[in-house]
C-alpha cells in the first residue's frame, strides 16, 4: 500500500494532457471492458461468498455442504468445536511470533541493502531471493529433513521456525521498495540538523519506513496464517487452522471452520479497507491544499 | 567536541586545507586549498561533475576528505560527524521531513540541541521567511517555492556558522528563482552568516555572491569578485563558461614594457601586459562579445584599438534587448558579437561584410590555449 | 558464505567504508544466519537424505545411491511431466484473465481512485478467506450433484456420468483460481506506472490500437508479466493441495508435491522424496533463470 501512496502522489504531479482524446480512443471497449471485469469479479468472489454463506448454515451432519437453514448457532457458538478454536488460537500465536520475527529481521536486511555497500551484495541478494523461488513442498521438507537428523521433535517452534523463514523473503522486498523510495539526502538532513545516529533512526528512518513496514508485516501474518503446506511438513502433532482443516476434509469440516475464516476475511478486508481510505483522503488533502 | 548548546555569534571563517577526496575509480577534489572569510556570500561555480557538491559535503561532514583538513572558526572539524558541526545546509532536494510538520521540520535542529524555546525560536525563523502562517501544513503541501524557503528556515534557524546551499533554487522555474536570489541575499545581509552556495548557474553565481570561485574537474579555476572574474578571466575554461568569450591563439609578434601582440590574420592584436597572464611564447588573447563594435566600413588603424575582418555575418539572433551577431572571419573562425538595440531591430543582415573593433584594455590574456585544454583532456 | 565475505574485505578498504560495513554486517548478520542455518543447511540436508541408502530393515544410512534419483524419476515421470503441464497451462489462463482486469484496474480506472482501490481489494480478497476452504468451496461447487455439473448435463453439454472434480480440469482450474491474486497484483503495480503518454506518442507514429498494445503496452508491462508468471508458476508447479484426493484431485492429476508429501510424510521413504525435491527444485530454478534471462528483466531478482 506504501509504494501506491507514492504513485498516486506522483500521479496528481502529472497533468492530464490529452484527456479528452483519451476517452475517446477507449469507445470501443468502453462495453467489454467493465462488463468483462465485473463477470471477473463475480467468478473471483464465488467461493468467497459461498464460505460465508455456509457459517450461517444449520449443520446437520458431520459435513456442511448441503443447505439446510439459516442460523446464527455457529456464530454463538463458535468454541463449542473445541479443536477449530484450539487451532485457531494455535494459528494466531504462530503468526504473531513468526510475523514479529520476520519484521524485525526483515527490515534490518532491507535498510542494509538500500543505504549500505558491501561486498558479495549480488550474492545475498541472491540468498534473499531463493526462498521465494523455491517451491513450498521442497522447503518444507528440506526443514523436515533437518529436524529429523538433528533429532528436534517438531512442534509449535518448528512451525514458527518454518514461518519465519518463509516470511522473511517477503519482508526483505516490501521494506526494500519502500526504503530505495526514499530520498537519502532526508537522512542527511537529519545528521546536518544535529541528529545523533539514534535521533535520525528514530525520528527520521522508521518513521518514514514504517508504512512499508506495516505492509510487510500484514503480509507476513496473511501468509503464516493461510499456510498449509509447510506447516505440514514440520507440525508433527500440533494443529493450526489449515492444517485442522485439511485433517477434518475426508471426514466434513464443521461450520465454525467457516465462522472463523469468514471473521478473518471480514477483519482482515476492513484493515485494507480502512487503510486504503486514509491513504485516499490524505491524498486528496495534500492535492487540494497545494496552492 | 563542539559546543552544542549555543549558536553561533556570527560567520565563521571555513578553511580548506590540503583537501582530496578520491572515490573508487575517479578523484572528485585534487588538493584542494580555499579560505572564505567570515561573513561572506561565497558561490562555488562549476559545470556538474566539478566536484563543487563533494566539497560541500565534506564541509557538512557527509563525506570524509581523503588528505587534508576542515576548519571552522579556525577550529578542526575534519573528523567530527555531521551533527557535532555548527554548520548546516539547504539540500537541493531541500530534504524536508514529509512526515512532520513544516514546523516540526524547523524546530528539528533546535529540539536535537536541546535549545530553549524550539518552538518560538521556529515561529520567528518562519516570519523571516514570510511562511509562518503555513506553519501547520505537511511540506508536500507547499509549492516548490514556499519549500525551499522552508528549508532556508529549517537550516538559518540553528544560527551555523556556516549555511551551506547546495543549487537550492535548481528546480524552481526563472521568475521565482530571481526571486529567490534577492530574498536570499536580503536574509544573508540580515543574519550576518558565511553562505556558501555551490550552483552551476552563471548568472545566478554572479549575481548573489561577493566571491565567486570557478571550479572545474576537482581544481578551483580562478576566485575572485564577479566584475573580476568575468572582466579579467585568466583560463579558457573560465573565459567561456562565465559567460562567452571571442579568443585568438597565436605567437607573440611584438613586445613593448605595457603591451603585447599576436598576428592573427595579418592583424596585431594587442593586449595590455597588466591584463595578460604570460608574456612570452604562444599566447591566447580573447575579449567578450559585447564589447565588440561592429562596423560596416573598414576603419582605420589606430593605437589602443584592435581590428579584425572583414567577415561575413552569417547569423542573427535578435532577443529584444540585444541582438546576437555570428561572423565567420577567413583563417580565424566566428566571431560572436552582443550589440544593444539602440534602434529598432538588428543594424545588418546575414551575408554583410563587416569588420570588428575593441579598445585594447577590453582584451585579456589566458594562461592557457584552447588547444592545450583540449589536448590535455585527452579529447 | 557471506560471513568468509566480510572478513576477507575488511582490511582492502579504506576507513571510511570499513566502518559502514561494521554497521551494514549488525543489519545483515541475524537475518543471513537465519537463512543460512534454515534454508541453505536444510537443502543441504536434503541432498544428503537424497543419497542415502536404504538397509534391509528399512533403516537409512549415508551414501550416494545416484539410483534414488534415476529411480523416482523414472518411476514418477507422468507425474513430473503433470506438474510442470499443469502449471504451465494454469499460468498461461491466469495471465490471459488477468491482463485485462489489472488494465482496466492499472489504466482505465486511473481516474477513479476510490474504485481503483475498491477493485484492487476485491482482487486480493480470495488471498484473505481460507486457501484450502475456498477450494473445498469449489470442490462443493463443481461435485456431480453442484450446480455446474447440473446445469452442463442439462444443457447436455457434459454426458450423464461426466465428473468434474477428480479430473485434471478441476486440478487446473483449482490452481488457476488460487494464484490469481499472484498474477493480477504485480500486472497492476507496472500498468499502473505506465504513462499513457507512450501510448499518445505511438498512436499518433500511424500505430493502430492493437499494434499499440504490442509493441508498447506489452512490453513496458514486461516486468509485470515477468514476475506474476513467476509467482503463479513456482507455486503451482509445487503445489499439492488443488490435486490432493480430497480435494480438487484424483487418482489420474496427482502431481510431484502429493508424491513428495506421501512419500516424506506417509511412506517414509525420505531420499525417494528429498531426491524429487532437488529435481523439482532444480528444474524450476533452471526455468526461472532461462526464463529471466530471455525477457531480458535480470534486475528483477
Amino acid at each position: 500500500m506504501s509504494a501506491q501512496e507514492g504513485l498516486a502522489l506522483g500521479r496528481a504531479y502529472a497533468s492530464e494532457p490529452g484527456d479528452p482524446r483519451r476517452r475517446q480512443r477507449f469507445t470501443l471497449g468502453k462495453w467489454l471492458l467493465p462488463l468483462y471485469c465485473v463477470l471477473a469479479f463475480v467468478f473471483l468472489l464465488i467461493p468467497i461468498v459461498y464460505t460465508i454463506a455456509f457459517s450461517f448454515n444449520t449443520q446437520t451432519g458431520k459435513s456442511n455442504i448441503s443447505w439446510s437453514g439459516f442460523t446464527l448457532a455457529n456464530w454463538t457458538g463458535v468454541c463449542d468445536q473445541q479443536d477449530v478454536c484450539a487451532a485457531f488460537g494455535t494459528s494466531l500465536l504462530i503468526g504473531a511470533i513468526a510475523t514479529v520475527a520476520a519484521t524485525v529481521l526483515g527490515t534490518m536486511i532491507a535498510i542494509a541493502l538500500v543505504r549500505y555497500r558491501f561486498p558479495f551484495r549480488s550474492a545475498v541478494s541472491l540468498l534473499i531471493f531463493l526462498p521465494m523461488a523455491t517451491p513450498e513442498v521442497v522447503m518444507g521438507a528440506g526443514l523436515a529433513a533437518q529436524f529429523l537428523s538433528a533429532g528436534i521433535p517438531k512442534g509449535i517452534g518448528t512451525i514458527i521456525i518454518a514461518h519465519t523463514l518463509f516470511c522473511l523473503s517477503f519482508v526483505v522486498v516490501t521494506v526494500k521498495a519502500r526504503a530505495a523510495s526514499l530520498d537519502p539526502a532526508l537522512e542527511e538532513a537529519g545528521r546536518d540538523l544535529y541528529g545523533s545516529p539514534f535521533a535520525v533512526f528514530s525520528r527520521i528512518t522508521l518513521p518514514l519506513l514504517l508504512p512499508g513496514i506495516m505492509a510487510a508485516a500484514l503480509l507476513s501474518f496473511s501468509l503464516s496464517f493461510d499456510d498449509f503446506i509447510i506447516t505440514y511438513f514440520n507440525s508433527g502433532t500440533v494443529q493450526t487452522f489449515p492444517t485442522y482443516i485439511y485433517i477434518s476434509a475426508q471426514r466434513g469440516i464443521p461450520a465454525q471452520a467457516n465462522v472463523i475464516a469468514s471473521a478473518v476475511f471480514v477483519i482482515a478486508i476492513a484493515i485494507v479497507v480502512i487503510s486504503q481510505l486514509v491513504t485516499q483522503s490524505r491524498r486528496r488533502r495534500l492535492t487540494s491544499a497545494r496552492p | 567536541m563542539t559546543p552544542q548548546n549555543t549558536f553561533a555569534d556570527s560567520g565563521a571563517d571555513l578553511e580548506l586545507a590540503g583537501i582530496s577526496k578520491r572515490f573508487p575509480g575517479f578523484t572528485a577534489i585534487e588538493h584542494l586549498d580555499l579560505t572564505i572569510p567570515a561573513g561572506s556570500f561565497f558561490a562555488l561555480l562549476g559545470p556538474s561533475g566539478c566536484g563543487k557538491t563533494t566539497t560541500l559535503r565534506l564541509v557538512a561532514g557527509l563525506e570524509e576528505p581523503t588528505t587534508g583538513q576542515i576548519l571552522i572558526g579556525g577550529r578542526d572539524l575534519t573528523n567530527t560527524k555531521p551533527f557535532q558541526r555548527p554548520v548546516n545546509t539547504v539540500f537541493q532536494s531541500y530534504a524536508l521531513f514529509p512526515h512532520m510538520t513544516v514546523l516540526d521540520n524547523v524546530a528539528f535542529g533546535l529540539r536535537r540541541r536541546k535549545m530553549a524555546d524550539p518552538v518560538g525560536k521556529a515561529h520567528e525563523a518562519l516570519r523571516l521567511v514570510e511562511l509562518d502562517h503555513l506553519a501547520g501544513r505537511k511540506p508536500l503541501q507547499l509549492s516548490g517555492g514556499q519549500q525551499q524557503r522552508v528549508a532556508l528556515a529549517r537550516a538559518v534557524v540553528n544560527r551555523p556558522a556556516l549555511l551551506l546551499l547546495d543549487e537550492p533554487l535548481g528546480a524552481l522555474d526563472l521568475k521565482l528563482r530571481r526571486q529567490m536570489q534577492l530574498e536570499l541575499k536580503t536574509i544573508q545581509n540580515e543574519v550576518g552568516l558565511t553562505f556558501v552556495h555551490v550552483t552551476h548557474d552563471q548568472e545566478e553565481a554572479m549575481t548573489m555572491a561577493d566571491t565567486v570561485a570557478v571550479m572545474n574537474r576537482g581544481r578551483i579555476e580562478q576566485m575572485g569578485a564577479p566584475e573580476d572574474l568575468y572582466e579579467l578571466p585568466k583560463t579558457t575554461f573560465v573565459a567561456n563558461f562565465l559567460g562567452q568569450s571571442n579568443l585568438f591563439t597565436g605567437e607573440i609578434t611584438a613586445s613593448t614594457p605595457t603591451s603585447i601582440s599576436i598576428g592573427v590574420s595579418g592583424r596585431a592584436i594587442v593586449v595590455p601586459k597588466d591584463r595578460a597572464e604570460i608574456h612570452t611564447g604562444v599566447v591566447t588573447i580573447g575579449v567578450r562579445p559585447e564589447k565588440l563594435n561592429l562596423l560596416t566600413e573598414e576603419p582605420e588603424a589606430r593605437t589602443g584599438v584592435n581590428v579584425i575582418g572583414p567577415g561575413r555575418v552569417i547569423d542573427v539572433s535578435f532577443s529584444g534587448v540585444s541582438t546576437q551577431y555570428v561572423v565567420a572571419v577567413p583563417a580565424v573562425g566566428d566571431i560572436i558579437v552582443f550589440a544593444q538595440n539602440m534602434d529598432f531591430g538588428p543594424v545588418v543582415t546575414v551575408g554583410a561584410e563587416v569588420w570588428m573593433s575593441w579598445s585594447v584594455d577590453h582584451g585579456f590574456g589566458l594562461a592557457d590555449s584552447p588547444e592545450l585544454v583540449t589536448a590535455e583532456a585527452g579529447v | 558464505m557471506a560471513i568468509a565475505a566480510f572478513a576477507g574485505n575488511a582490511t582492502a578498504v579504506d576507513a571510511t567504508p570499513r566502518r559502514r560495513s561494521w554497521v551494514a554486517l549488525f543489519l545483515l548478520l541475524p537475518g543471513l544466519l537465519y537463512l543460512v542455518l534454515f534454508f541453505i543447511v536444510p537443502l543441504v540436508s536434503l541432498i544428503i537424505t537424497s543419497l542415502e541408502s536404504q538397509g534391509l530393515d528399512g533403516s537409512f544410512a549415508y551414501g550416494f545411491v545416484v539410483s534414488n534419483y534415476t529411480d523416482s524419476v523414472s518411476t514418477f515421470a507422468t507425474q513430473i511431466w503433470r506438474s510442470f503441464g499443469f502449471a504451465l497451462i494454469a499460468t498461461v489462463i491466469a495471465l490471459l484473465f488477468s491482463y485485462p482486469l489489472a488494465y482496466f484496474i492499472g489504466v482505465t480506472a486511473r481516474r477513479w481512485p476510490l474504485l481503483q482501490s475498491f477493485m484492487l481489494i476485491l482482487v486480493i480478497a480470495p488471498f484473505f478467506i481460507s486457501f484450502l476452504l475456498r477450494t473445498l468451496a469449489w470442490k462443493t461447487i463443481l461435485s456431480d450433484n453442484g450446480p455446474v455439473v447440473t446445469a452442463l448435463q442439462g444443457l447436455s453439454l457434459m454426458g450423464p456420468q461426466g465428473h468434474i472434480t477428480g479430473e485434471p480440469i478441476a486440478v487446473v482450474f483449482g490452481l488457476t483460481y488460487n494464484f490469481i491474486p499472484f498474477m493480477c497484483l504485480p500486472l497492476y503495480t507496472t500498468l499502473e506506472r505506465l504513462d499513457l503518454r507512450y501510448l499518445e506518442a505511438s498512436s499518433d507514429l500511424y500505430a493502430s490500437g492493437w499494434a499499440t498494445f504490442r509493441k508498447v503496452t506489452i512490453p513496458l508491462s514486461l516486468p509485470g508479466i515477468v514476475s506474476g508468471t513467476l509467482l503463479t508458476f513456482i507455486p503451482a508447479a509445487g503445489d499439492y493441495v488443488n490435486a490432493s484426493q480430497d480435494f480438487l484431485g484424483g487418482t489420474s492429476s496427482t502431481m510431484i508435491g502429493n508424491v513428495i508429501q506421501s512419500n516424506f510424510l506417509v511412506q517414509q521413504n525420505y531420499p525417494a522424496a528429498a531426491a524429487l525435491s532437488i529435481v523439482l527444485m532444480f528444474v524450476i530454478l533452471v526455468i526461472v533463470s532461462v526464463y529471466v534471462r530471455r525477457s531480458g528483466t535480470e534486475d528483477l531478482l
